[in-house]
């Protein structure tokens, strides 16, 4: 807790409907966030276990200083996941930071199931198990509405919910956070489906009084002037992150119809700048930023002759654009707004569906899987029938859709085409393929994706490829991020929060930190990190890349199968050094 | 002149909860949502619009501080009221009594959490949603 000498966790067993509050000196080590996180982790994971038996855990962890500077927004979840059978972490904004802040908790454990469907609400002074039989089975926003209005603390309350997707045990099920937040990636939603456990509310009831307020609040004004007054966060708050699209595709780096293509020939059609001029409606933000990234775009949709039209609005941003988008050849933000309002409803991770079409579609037209399986044909760009083919995966409708949702790797592993299921150790592909910085980066890191340690970024700033200084920035990089997600920022804000920044905040609230405290400090969160891996005998030197990698040009050409395989053996040889 | 503060920019509001934020750290010395003078809220969640419940600085007769019994709410100069808490005997006649709900309670210190306009919100505001009005004093 802030200005106290511990952590405070709240284990929650859903078997027993009984709750513990632990009060954990030892955690004060590991900072916060990812930190704390992986530590509950490590000490509750069963490793001989199905990574979705009851017993095994779902953690949430809040940052250092969440909610209380800005764009400190995020809570990160830390599970065993079913996706890729490895170490899970993910992230979301929303309310939930603040409202666990307020409720009085670091980090939240869960384990057991429900006896049935219930969900369960988390507040200052009570943690209560509720029914949840009449809602399961509905849409992510149904659930939402409904709950919104049987529970207190409007304003000041996180939803959390599970969709379809989620209760069926897709592996890419997500979790959805008020409504435009998402645990995304590596099936946390399928974890909670598991569980029986369809949401989860935090209420943020309760006030911390400010110890040093002089010295916090200069703090605090200081970041807030450095977050607008700058153009640091300027990318995010104007055209978002879909101003990727075009950069993206002029240097060949969009992912395009199940990377046979690396440039989309409607780029500019889903671009950021196209959604923008037709769709963007408003912006909203997370709790305590006031940057506001999130972009809401709407569609009116006629639905009759005459004038009759619904209106669909989703938030948009880059990953989706490509995922739903260019990876499956739909070239209109109309179309796209459609597919993400069904991915949301369902409660999948958006990235890893439109990847599973994207190796589905390329299946059929090889005939590896017919009409028989799929129930319609697929073919890139066919809207219509992407939806109903996520209805059908949502549902587990057939053997074939059961089998696809549990991602593109399982599903190439039964019906063939695994040299063009594009996905690293499991986990589908995010939406760069800039080089060996992000094959590799993706490869390596410790959740298979690009927020691990954004080796794209490191293809996109450089012009010499040097193995040895690639591979020493994405473990510098995977390291410093161990100390951004114990804060848990978002990471949209890395360049806000240098080292200086950190320090600043962490100290103005009682912290007495130094440089290489914070060294410390990252060394140990990524190495029990490691250990986790290792504990689910995960070895990056075994993780087997799809051949499309390499047939595909990147940004900087081709990238060479063994060139990867050497630098990702380089890796694993600094891993072991790091860890003896 | 006095100032008072107006929320009549909340279509451009994206929900930071920055003016929450500073106001509890500032006039609270609280880390708070509860502790705020504004409450900025969702109506029908984050797809509906927010909205700001704030004093609405009245003029002349001030309902809450026809309501206090002990004399504690003072009528402010430019609208609104100032809190004495000395005076203060927490019965909380003053909430029921707003009818725009910009009366809220700290249940801790049981006392009424009421707007002085001291104007930091605005500061702390990206959009614009809030400012400071300058108004004639009327007393």
């Amino acid at each position: 807790m802030i200005y106290k000498d511990y952590k405070r966790v709240l284990y929650i067993d859903l078997s027993k409907e009984k709750i513990r509050i632990d009060l954990r000196e030892d955690l004060q080590e590991y900072l916060g966030g990812v930190g704390i996180a992986s530590k509950l982790l490590e000490e509750n994971i069963k490793p001989d276990l199905e990574p979705l038996h009851e017993d095994q855990p779902i953690i949430f962890a809040i940052g250092a200083c969440s909610s209380i500077f800005p764009v400190i927004t995020k809570t990160v979840a830390m599970f065993y996941s079913p996706l890729t059978r490895d170490l899970g972490e993910s992230y979301a904004g929303g309310r939930m930071a603040i409202t666990l802040l307020f409720a009085g908790y670091d980090a939240v454990v869960i384990t057991g199931k429900c006896r049935r469907p219930s969900y369960i609400t988390i507040k200052s002074n009570d943690v209560e198990f509720k029914d949840a039989r009449p809602i399961w089975g509905l849409s992510t926003s149904d659930t939402g509405r409904i709950i919104r209005e049987r529970e207190s603390g409007e304003g000041k309350r996180s939803i959390l919910r599970i969709g379809p997707a989620g209760e069926n045990l897709s592996s890419f099920a997500c979790v959805c956070v008020d409504t435009y937040r998402h645990f995304g990636r590596l099936g946390l939603g399928a974890c909670m489906g598991s569980k029986n456990l369809k949401s989860i509310v935090s209420i943020g009831d309760k006030s911390i009084d400010i110890e040093n307020n002089k010295e916090y609040f200069k703090a605090y004004q200081t970041i807030y002037k450095k977050v607008t007054n700058t153009d640091i966060m300027g990318k995010y708050h104007d055209l978002g992150t879909s101003v990727n699209v075009l950069t993206m595709n002029e240097k060949g780096s969009l992912l395009t119809r199940n990377l046979k293509d690396n440039r989309f020939e409607h780029a500019e059609e889903i671009s950021g700048e196209k959604f923008a001029e037709k769709n963007l409606i408003r912006k909203v933000a997370c709790t305590s930023c006031p940057v506001g990234c999130i972009h809401i775009g709407q569609y009116r949709k006629q639905f009759d002759d005459g004038y009759d039209y619904e209106a669909i609005s989703v938030a948009y941003d880059y990953e989706l654009i490509f995922a739903l988008g260019s990876y499956i050849g739909v070239g209109t933000t109309e179309d796209l707004i459609e597919l993400i309002e069904k991915v949301e409803q369902l409660g999948f991770d958006a990235i890893s569906a439109g990847v599973v079409l994207g190796w589905a579609t390329e299946a059929y037209s090889n005939g590896l899987i017919t009409n028989n399986e799929t129930m319609l044909p697929l073919e890139f760009g066919n809207v219509e029938n992407y939806i109903k083919a996520l209805e059908y995966m949502g549902m587990n409708y057939n053997e074939f859709y059961k089998t696809l949702a549990k991602g593109c790797l399982t599903a190439s592993k039964v019906y063939g085409g695994e040299e063009y299921a594009v996905q690293f150790a499991g986990n589908e592909t995010p939406g760069y393929h800039t080089g060996y910085g992000s094959a590799v980066g993706h490869t390596v890191g410790s959740r298979h994706s690009h927020l691990c340690n954004g080796g794209y970024s490191i293809d996109q700033s450089t012009t010499e490829f040097d193995k040895e200084k690639l591979i020493e920035y994405i473990f510098n990089e995977e390291r410093e991020r161990c100390i951004l997600n114990s804060l848990v920022i978002c990471l949209f804000a890395r360049k806000v929060y240098d080292r200086e920044t950190i320090l600043l905040a962490l100290n103005s609230i009682g912290y007495n930190l130094t440089n290489d405290d914070l060294d410390h400090i990252s060394d140990s969160i990524y190495k029990t990190k490691l250990r986790i891996k290792k504990m689910l005998d995960f070895d990056i030197t075994k993780v087997k890349l799809p051949k499309r990698l390499f047939e595909t040009d990147t940004s900087k050409g081709p990238i060479d199968e063994k060139t990867t395989y050497e630098l990702i053996s380089s890796y694993n040889e600094k891993l072991k050094e790091y860890m003896s | 002149m006095a100032k008072v503060l107006r929320a009549d920019g909340m279509n451009k509001c994206i929900g930071c909860y920055s003016c929450m934020l500073s106001c509890s750290a500032v006039n609270y010395k609280s880390h708070s949502l509860e502790k705020s003078r504004i409450m900025v809220k969702t109506s029908g969640g984050i797809r509906g619009r927010f909205t700001a419940t704030v004093c609405v600085a009245c003029k002349d007769e001030r309902a809450c501080e026809e309501a206090c019994p002990s004399g504690a709410l003072e009528k402010r100069v430019g609208g609104g009221v100032l809190l004495n808490k000395d005076k203060c005997i927490g019965c909380g006649k003053c909430v029921s009594a707003c009818i725009v709900g910009a009366v809220f309670f700290d249940t801790e210190s049981q006392k009424p959490i009421i707007c002085k306009h001291c104007g930091v919100c605005p500061n702390f505001c990206p959009h614009e949603c809030l400012r400071m009005e300058e108004v004639e004093d009327d007393i």
